[in-house]
């Protein structure tokens, strides 16, 4: 008979199996919103600057909003801004910085598929987006927003504008070097903030650019937003069709063109 | 499951950038359950060669098998373990948390906080992952390469910047992992790390295999004598008094190599020339070749 003794150490004998493709994911997107909430930056972007703009537009006269209530009108932008915060800014720079440190690289070694990651990737975005919609939501209903429509168009929005803008992230941060995704990643935000209808309507700007305006992303996400949250309308085609067309060609390019190292 | 298949084996590999061939022709097969060390200076196509073996990258041309399959295969992740020679880990990221995260990619893992804490890194479990050395750095990439418990194991310069103490821990865990029945393949540019570890050498250069075998099959079983004296000895009439097939040689300035039938008898002639000629034989010893030696007759080049 013998006696088993305990191997000094961690039991290395082959075990390579996978584990079960949802509890990667959960792994993976658990890593990644801890990531983003821990980074201060991250929640400068996501958090704060959303919650300034609505705080600060909401309360005083600083444009014109063509006579309705202010935080009605400044809301359903600022919650566009957020949706584009995260899934456009935030993913392309912490997807491009990723990439540099050869973090895909990495994880490619893994059983975490590249769907299994883009999955994780996804959730992420969601789970912060709605942390998000949260507390933009507690702050404009105490600053007395009286949001109305169909809660499932405001939904229907956000899922086409969060893929529109994640395969524009994306394409950015598989194609360029981790520091200019950086740079212009920030600056479309810029951009899109001033230009897209968050929080000057695109009525200010002359007739001539106002259409063009229109085909962004954001002054569809906004706009759309803004008509069924404030305008109670059902679900704005057009606005949906512009998201649509953006997630399409974003993440179909980026499907092409995205290098993993 | 094919257990006759070898761990790796590769047949006539190719491997272009552009206009250049990295790898052109390459063969070699690291039995199951071994040790093989791939060896070779800078550019001479370890890290093409690893990084295909690994899925990471196609060949141009040849064969590659890994465990039976073809190293695309998805299933092969599970199976195969990997270690980088740089990054690979987000930087803000605590150490400990990325080996959890890690281990959640596989069913049976190793326990975290027991690898981090027989690579000697338990104390900084909670640091992140940029805050730690070199030589921190490279043990958590190790210990993510082993931690899914695979039966393969790929290690990109496993020792590259590590200090002695951290060293002597990865060639612990590489012995574990053999004596566990993990195969091991690695790449290195120490002759001492090889000559240690391996069951099986692979001298590659240029993108082709220039040697291979054990490491004592490459070294020989011929010993040479070594000693240090003024430059210049007129080694011609050393060579007279020697028993026949012997060579010597002085390389460089002042050191001298004397190869042949190493033993008393050569001993006696070479220190009675010494004392003919007046001269000091310092640092007299008899060695085995090494496998720097056996790098350099192959290549004519040094091997960093």
């Amino acid at each position: 008979m013998t006696v088993n003794t305990p191997a000094p150490g961690p039991d290395l004998t082959p075990a390579g199996a996978a584990a079960p493709l949802p509890a990667m994911v959960l792994a993976q997107a658990g890593a990644e919103i801890r990531a983003t909430l821990r980074n201060g930056e991250q929640l400068l972007l996501t958090m704060i600057i959303p919650v300034l703009l609505l705080v600060g537009f909401s309360s005083a006269p600083l444009v014109d909003v063509g006579g309705g209530s202010r935080v009605d009108f400044t809301t359903p932008g600022v919650l566009a801004l957020a949706v584009m915060s995260t899934a456009f800014t935030g993913q392309a720079i912490a997807t491009g910085f990723e990439r540099r440190y050869g973090v895909l690289k990495r994880l490619g070694a893994t059983p975490l598929s590249r769907t299994g990651l883009l999955l994780a990737k996804t959730l992420a975005v969601v789970a912060v987006e709605a942390v998000q919609v949260a507390v933009i939501a507690g702050v404009a209903l105490a600053l007395g927003w009286r949001p109305g429509g169909s809660p499932l168009a405001a939904l229907a929005l956000i899922v086409l504008g969060t893929a529109a803008f994640s395969g524009l992230g994306l394409l950015m941060a598989g194609t360029l070097r981790a520091e200019a995704t950086l740079a212009g990643a920030n600056l479309v935000y810029l951009l899109l903030l001033g230009c897209g209808g968050v929080i000057f309507p695109l009525s200010a700007f002359p007739d001539a650019v106002e259409p063009v305006l229109e085909l962004l992303p954001i002054s569809a996400l906004a706009g759309g937003l803004r008509a069924v949250l404030s305008g109670g309308s059902g679900l704005p085609l057009a606005g949906a069709a512009v998201l649509a067309a953006w997630a399409a060609l974003t993440l179909g390019l980026a499907s092409r063109t995205f290098r993993w190292e | 499951m094919a257990m006759d298949s070898p761990a790796v084996e590769i047949i006539d590999l190719v491997k272009r950038y552009g206009r250049t061939t990295a790898i052109d022709g390459l063969s070699l097969r690291a039995a199951r359950g071994a040790v093989t060390a791939v060896l070779g200076p800078n550019g001479a196509g370890k890290t093409s060669t690893v990084e295909i073996c690994e899925g990471f990258r196609r060949p141009d041309g040849g064969t590659v098998s890994v465990l039976g399959l073809d190293p695309a295969r998805p299933e092969l992740r599970a199976r195969v373990g990997v270690m980088l020679q740089s990054g690979g880990v987000p930087p803000a990221m605590r150490c400990g948390e990325w080996l959890r995260l890690v281990a959640r990619f596989y069913a049976h893992p190793l326990d975290p906080a027991a690898l981090l804490d027989r690579l000697g890194l338990a104390e900084h479990a909670r640091t992140p992952y940029r805050r730690l050395s070199g030589g921190q750095q490279q043990r958590v990439s190790l210990a993510a390469a082993v931690i899914g418990r695979p039966e393969l194991v790929f290690l990109d310069e496993p020792t590259a910047g590590l200090d002695p103490q951290a060293r002597h821990a990865c060639w612990e865990l590489v012995a574990a992992l053999r004596a566990a029945g993990v195969s091991v393949v690695l790449t290195t540019h120490h002759m001492d790390e090889a000559e240690k570890l391996s069951d099986h050498v692979v001298i590659i250069d240029h993108g082709r295999v220039v040697a291979e075998g054990t490491p004592a099959s490459l070294t020989g079983a011929e010993r040479q004598l070594r000693f240090r004296a003024r430059p210049g000895l007129a080694l011609d009439e050393l060579l007279t008094a020697l028993p026949a097939g012997s060579a010597a040689k002085e390389s460089p300035a002042g050191h001298y190599i004397i190869e042949g039938q190493v033993g008393p008898e050569l001993l006696a002639t070479v220190t009675a020339w010494c004392a003919a000629e007046g001269v000091t034989a310092d640092d007299l010893s008899i060695e085995r070749r090494t496998l720097e030696d056996v790098f350099l007759e192959l290549t004519g080049r040094e091997l960093r």
